[in-house]
């Protein structure tokens, strides 16, 4: 029986000015239904790369090893297939779409995983009354709604509306890529908490974080560190005070 | 956005071919011969029925036509055009006089039921059953051009009662005279270029509003153009007068069947708006675009104009141009009336081989005048797609304002995006704005939507519609429903 998500000996690379660049060298990481994870580690080793190519990203090129999640070979589906298959990666940098309407792409998106998963698409009435139930609860405005996909957001502004995003598209699997970096306290714990509503032995996540300070609020099952492109340390949730106490240098030797 | 599963079902539909409005209608038709002389032009007269004056005029025309050159300044390029290589007079077979449904060729109505064209104002005015969810179709008043003739005008015992007439130009000509001699040719002169010139000899139908004083119009108009015979050029004219204090909204669509060859359609569109007359008219252009080699497709070489005579009148253009191999069109407003207001409001899409040269020219001759224009440029494929706009204010324009933003999306790296803005002010009060930005549809974009459960076209679409969101608005509904799906048509295929 497979795992819920099996990454095995990923190895990536990108073209970057006309040169390849190995980003990702021999990923192995498993993740059971249910358990969030967390990786931590140095900038450049790779975090946001596995989450691009675990989504889909066509810049970057899978050279070997591979990725089932949920009995299906990852590798093999378009970016909209995995969204349809439940995974969703909430961005470092949430993209802006200007003149599109906020609702309207929410509720675009959300049918179009529904008919992909066989369900029902919502009818405008019903949309807006979930929409608007899940953005009160996250703390947005309902003028947030309205405007232009993250056009004018604030950096807080765009990581509630991921979240917001999430919760409505309902993922089996959700990728964080440092939704906490730019959110001030009391945005750190309400994004945190709504990532704590989703959590039920049918979703897991990878929370992608350079702070301790996030997990205190989501407490992972499993977290890694991540150097040079693979995982050189797994451990208990305690290993986040370990590695704010102590950095990365113990890890990095002992990986070396 | 709403419209976009819409969309893609609508994409879904069209199968391998992209151009679903490319079909053929089989009908008998009246033909004039090949060529273009004094008597091709004394023809159309006579077949039309039309008095001495419009012969003398439409004489006066052609031969100052004789004496034109093509314009060469656009930016597009074609082999030349053999003017006597074409038909200027083509009608289905029918008896002439006053039309009404039954007494229309039941192929043509098929014809209009297969472009969506609601013709039947019985079905319309019992309201026919609407679908849960949808919308009730607003009443839309009708005139359909086939070729060279107006078929059917719905609905016009209807705005007969509340004053408006309108009816095809050719019947205009006979039963207004007094109206058409007072208007027609004072906004685009005859000889004011080229294709107006030709335009006014050859002209064979077209649409006739006029709105008297006080009279909003109680329902949308709008024409459909449809060239249907081979080797036939479409050279419609419309004359749209709004008296003081009246308003019209009017729309206009065209499409035409999938051939090697290429069409011309030369139309002119003459508007006046007198005193605190308000006039709103929308394009939603989708004449066959030619296929993806460049191969067929219309030359679209247009003149629209309109004249804001009237003190605190109001023209407003917008329009979708999604169709055409070659498209050249500038809709212009003459703002003479004082404080009056010219808005232009366009959408240009070109892919494959599509040329477009298009944009607008606002002649500020009146104080306190003011115009708007808001031009957006979407290009994929080998298209080139250029805006060109004149704003000028003359000496005695004090207090004139303008304000244009002109914006380009390129998809892939083979098309081509140009903005040639020209801007004469004589007068030091007025104040002009422009701006300008060029983008391309980024990766970033479309991955973000694509990871959010979007198709790739639907991506596509949305970020589309997105762009061009500050033109679509100014459409009316249904319009605007039917331009998102058509731009995501067009642009079928342009990613991946």
């Amino acid at each position: 029986m497979s795992q819920f998500l099996d990454i095995s000996g990923l190895n990536a690379r990108i073209d970057a000015d006309g040169q390849e660049k190995e980003i990702l060298r021999g990923v192995d990481l498993v993740i059971p239904p249910g358990e969030v994870h967390a990786i931590m580690g140095p900038n450049g080793s790779g975090k946001s790369t596995l989450s691009y190519v675990l989504a889909g990203r066509e810049d970057y090129e899978v050279t070997s090893g591979s990725v089932s999640f949920q009995g299906k070979d990852l590798l093999e589906m378009e970016p909209e297939e995995r969204a349809a298959a439940g995974l969703f990666l909430a961005f470092q940098s949430p993209v802006e779409l200007p003149g599109v309407n906020n609702a309207n792409f929410l509720r675009t998106a959300v049918n179009a995983v529904r008919r992909a998963r066989g369900q029902e698409e919502l009818d405008a009435v019903n949309f807006l009354k979930t929409v608007r139930a899940a953005a009160k609860e996250l703390g947005m405005s309902p003028d947030m709604l309205k405007r232009n996909v993250n056009v004018g957001f604030s950096g807080g502004e765009k990581k509630r509306n991921e979240v917001l995003q999430m919760t409505l598209l309902q993922p089996s699997f959700a990728i964080l890529d440092e939704t906490d970096s730019g959110l001030d306290v009391d945005a750190l714990r309400i994004v945190a908490e709504g990532v704590k509503r989703l959590r039920s032995p049918q979703f897991s996540a990878l929370v992608i974080t350079h702070h301790q300070r996030l997990l205190e609020y989501i407490v992972p099952d499993r977290i890694h560190v991540m150097a040079k492109g693979r995982i050189i340390h797994s451990g208990g949730p305690e290993l986040a005070q370990q590695i704010d106490r102590e950095g990365y240098t113990k890890f990095l030797a002992e990986a070396a | 956005m709403p419209a976009v599963t819409e969309t893609r079902e609508a994409v879904e539909k069209l199968g391998l071919s992209s151009y679903k409005w490319g079909f053929e209608t089989d009908i008998d038709m009246d033909v004039a011969p090949k060529g273009l002389n004094e008597d091709i032009v004394r023809l159309i007269s006579a077949r039309k029925e039309e008095p001495e004056w419009m012969l003398e005029w439409r004489l006066a025309a052609f031969r100052s036509w004789l004496q034109m050159k093509e314009p060469e300044w656009a930016k597009v390029s074609h082999p030349p055009i053999d003017y006597q290589d074409a038909h200027y007079y083509a009608a289905p077979k029918k008896k002439p006089g006053p039309k009404s449904l039954e007494e229309v060729d039941p192929e043509l109505l098929r014809t209009y039921e297969k472009l969506g064209i609601p013709l039947h104002e019985q079905a319309m005015l019992a309201g026919v059953e609407v679908p849960e969810g949808e919308q009730a179709r607003m009443p839309v008043a009708v005139d359909a051009v086939f070729d060279s003739v107006s078929v059917v005008t719905t609905f016009r015992k209807t705005l007969e009662e509340a004053g408006v007439i309108f009816c095809p130009i050719s019947e205009a000509i006979k039963e207004h005279p007094e109206l058409v001699k007072k208007y027609l040719g004072t906004v685009v002169p005859v000889g004011d270029n080229f294709f107006s010139a030709l335009n006014s000899a050859v002209f064979t139908d077209g649409s006739f509003v006029y709105v008297p004083e006080g009279v909003r119009c109680p329902m949308e108009l709008s024409t459909y153009f449809r060239i249907n015979s081979r080797n036939t050029g479409q050279f419609e004219r419309t004359l749209i007068i709004v008296e003081d204090r009246a308003s019209v909204s009017y729309l206009e669509g065209c499409t035409a069947p999938m051939r090697d060859e290429n069409q011309l359609h030369a139309a002119v569109v003459e508007l006046v708006a007198m005193e605190d007359a308000s006039i709103k008219y929308s394009t939603v252009q989708n004449w066959y675009p030619g296929d993806e080699n460049g191969r067929g497709g219309i030359y679209n070489f247009v003149t629209k104009r309109g004249a804001c005579r009237g003190a605190r009148s109001k023209i407003s253009w917008t329009q979708v141009e999604t169709g055409s191999a070659i498209t050249w069109k500038y809709p212009s407003c003459i703002l003479q009336g004082e404080g009056s207001v010219g808005e232009f409001y366009s959408v240009a899409v070109t892919n494959n081989h599509q040329q477009a040269d298009t944009g607008t020219k606002m002649i500020h001759i009146g104080k306190n005048t003011r115009s708007t224009i808001i031009a957006k440029t979407i290009s994929a494929g080998n298209s080139d797609s250029t805006y060109r706009g004149l704003v000028r204010v003359q000496p005695k324009a004090s207090g004139a304002r303008n304000f244009t933003q002109c914006d380009s999306l390129l998809i892939g790296d083979q098309c081509g995006a140009h903005t040639v803005p020209y801007i004469e002010c004589r007068n030091a009060q007025a104040r002009i704005e422009h701006e300008a930005t060029t983008s391309k549809i980024s990766e970033d974009q479309l991955f973000y939507c694509r990871q959010r459960g979007l198709s790739e076209e639907d991506s596509v679409g949305l970020i589309v519609n997105g762009f061009c969101r500050d033109v679509l608005k100014e459409l009316p509904m249904e319009f605007a429903v039917e331009a998102q799906k058509l731009l995501q048509i067009s642009l079928e295929g342009s990613v991946g």
